[in-house]
């Protein structure tokens, strides 16, 4: 297991009476692409300009590199920040941009001008040295933004959802290069976005939030297949979720009732007479007539709509929830109002125990 | 193929006829009243100033249309040009100390939330609603010899007599700062106001103390207020006779003075056209600088 390079240790945030972030612990890990993921207002932006330095942690530690960094200015602190609206200072050229961190530290002039060079090189922005940021489309100014926070070769590179401001096209071929960057350097990089489908693509692991605690932090896979908590699972990708009791166990098979009928799962460390979640994707569900082992959830197919790749099938439950289902192609089987009865393979569902309150 | 040339021209003609009366004829609109305006009221009178200045003084004050360059010669006389560089030297007074206490506090007024930035900005235009002559009547009652400065200074035993600052210089400079200080806060204001606090973090993230943020930074980029305000400063305090009249008692003489007692009691028109010619070129200069030193786009503050 590498160092870590970022703890945080029972930091918490409050902004008057608002209590943003509460009491979180994280040990980010050196090299690694972590994203901080969650809705706007989950404490995700906080908990990074906390360890930038421009917000004072109301209590806790945060230590950079095992020393501690709560009464540092951000000056003083071996991280760089991108932010989210560039932030490039708009009387100074690219090249003075990018130059700003060696210049503050007077580093000698030929030194300054090769390594920003080849900075911008790096960023593939060679030739726009005496450009100024007016004069940059969105994407290089991003870069620029890259470059220049990169220059003072960081031990962390902080990210406020550097992307955001991108169209989607672009978007999608900056996650990929801001990834192989992050891989060819070696920085750790940590990465505030609230695009799940970005998070899931560029990090190592991620960190979801929401309500200013960190609720799983885990592999973009154990999040997407594992989710830990009701909130996870309904933020990431899409999920289909059964709230219930469990009725019945055998073994680590799960008989649970829910207000729309009967159905089965697999957990671990649940009694009979608990409350607790089911999340099964759209892409596992599964349609047909007749009776299924394990459950009992009749439902009436709602309506067809074609996605592009995929074309989703929504259904109405006996209690009146909706449930999806997605699939390359159309079910030809099934007509908008036809009866049909709902099941899936019970290894595709996750159980969730219910959030201690 | 002569006629296909002739539909173009014939084209051209419609269309540039169109565009006189899509673009031509409401620009007219806008610009025209203003135009109008500026020309008979500003343009007209400046030019008869210029044209003035180089006349000659009649025997009974009157203006004689015969050119002579006499009252720019009498401009390099050692009193009037004494005058001139006093004038000049008070009125940068008044711009440094102006831009020295306006830009902290524009600056403080600027990092609060905009409903307290407006009431701090209100403090400082209040007292503009009292009349002129009141407030610097007002400063005479407040410092005269037997007024309450006086008074404080010999409780506390500063001095024993009375100090006199009534009708001195450095009483003439305090009415003008505290008369030009709201000049120089508002444009200040405005462009600090504009300042993206996401640029000063990020100078910080990259390593520059607050010193260096404010040099490299915030100074470069709230240039343009400060020019703005040295000019809304500099000028009217180069002009301006109503504090020295009232404040110096007429004992301290500066431009705007010379200049009103010219066309008023003296009767010397071209002397004072000529000092008014000498303050536009100064007026020009300076706003001339300005648009070299900074884009166009930054004039909206001025």
């Amino acid at each position: 297991m590498p160092e870590s390079i970022v703890s945080l240790i029972d930091v918490e945030k409050r902004f008057g009476s608002n209590l943003v972030v509460r009491k979180m612990n994280m040990e980010i890990q050196e090299g690694e692409f972590l994203t901080l993921l969650g809705p706007s207002g989950c404490g995700k932006t906080t908990t990074l300009r906390m360890i930038a330095g421009f917000e004072d942690a109301t209590s806790g530690i945060i230590k950079v590199q095992g020393e501690r960094v709560e009464n540092k200015e951000p000056y003083q602190r071996d991280v760089n920040t991108v932010f989210q609206n560039y932030a490039l200072f708009p009387h100074m050229t690219v090249f003075q941009n990018v130059a700003y961190g060696l210049t503050i530290k007077k580093v000698p002039k030929d030194e300054i001008r090769r390594r920003v060079t080849e900075m911008l090189s790096l960023v593939q922005l060679a030739g726009y040295e005496n450009r100024k940021p007016d004069a940059l489309s969105g994407g290089q100014k991003q870069r620029v933004a890259i470059a220049r926070a990169l220059i003072n070769n960081p031990k962390v590179l902080l990210l406020d959802e550097p992307l955001g401001a991108l169209d989607l096209k672009l978007r999608k071929q900056m996650q990929i290069e801001l990834k192989r960057l992050q891989k060819k350097l070696g920085i750790t990089f940590v990465y505030v976005t609230h695009d799940q489908e970005e998070a899931l693509t560029m990090s190592d692991r991620i960190a979801v939030m929401n309500g200013g605690v960190i609720e799983q932090l885990d592999t973009p896979r154990e999040i997407y297949d594992r989710p830990k908590t009701r909130f996870v699972a309904g933020f990431i990708g899409e999920s289909n979720i059964f709230d219930g009791v469990v009725r019945a166990v055998d073994g680590d098979l799960l008989r649970v009732e829910c207000p729309a009928g009967m159905l089965t799962t697999r957990g671990q460390g649940f009694q009979v007479g608990e409350e607790m979640h089911v999340s099964i994707r759209p892409e596992y569900l599964e349609v047909g007539t007749g009776k299924f082992e394990g459950f009992e959830l009749p439902a009436k197919v709602k309506d067809f709509t074609y996605m592009g790749t995929v074309v989703k099938t929504a259904l109405d439950l006996s209690d009146g929830t909706e449930v999806k289902l997605s699939r390359f192609e159309q079910d030809a089987r099934f007509r908008e109002g036809d009866a049909v009865q709902i099941f899936w393979d019970p290894d595709k569902s996750v159980a969730i125990k219910k959030a201690q309150a | 193929m002569s006629t296909r040339i002739n539909d173009t021209t014939d084209l051209q003609a419609i269309s540039r006829k169109r565009d006189l009366r899509r673009k031509t004829i409401p620009a007219l609109a806008q610009a025209g009243p203003v135009s109008v305006w500026m020309i008979l009221f500003v343009t007209l009178p400046m030019l008869y100033i210029i044209y003035i200045s180089f006349m000659s003084r009649g025997v009974f004050g009157d203006v004689v249309y015969e050119f002579s360059l006499e009252s720019y010669q009498t401009l390099l006389d050692s009193i009037y040009f004494k005058v001139i560089v006093k004038s000049l030297q008070v009125a940068l007074f008044t711009t440094v100390a102006c831009l020295l206490l306006g830009y902290p506090f524009a600056y403080y007024i600027a990092r609060k939330p905009p409903a307290v930035a407006s009431k701090l900005i209100m403090l400082i235009m209040i007292p503009f609603w009292t009349n002129s002559l009141m407030r610097l009547n007002s400063w005479l009652l407040l410092f005269q010899t037997s007024g309450p400065v006086n008074t404080f200074l010999q409780w506390a035993g500063i001095t024993s007599e009375p100090v006199t600052f009534i009708y001195t210089d450095p009483l003439v400079m305090l009415g003008l700062v505290t008369n030009m200080l709201p000049f120089a806060v508002l444009p200040l204001y405005s462009t600090i106001e504009k300042l993206q606090n996401s640029l000063l973090e990020a100078s910080s993230d990259l390593g520059a103390n607050p010193r260096q943020t404010f040099f490299r930074i915030t100074l470069p980029l709230t240039f343009p207020g400060i020019f703005s305000a040295v000019i809304l400063v500099f000028i009217p305090s180069l002009g301006i006779y109503t504090v020295s009249d009232m404040l110096g008692g007429g004992k301290v003489l500066y431009i705007g003075n010379i200049i009103k007692n010219q066309f008023g009691s003296i009767r010397n028109w071209p002397l004072g056209a000529a000092l008014s010619v000498l303050l536009l070129v100064i007026t020009g200069a300076l706003i001339f600088l300005y648009t070299r030193f900074s884009k166009l786009e930054d004039m909206e503050v001025v």
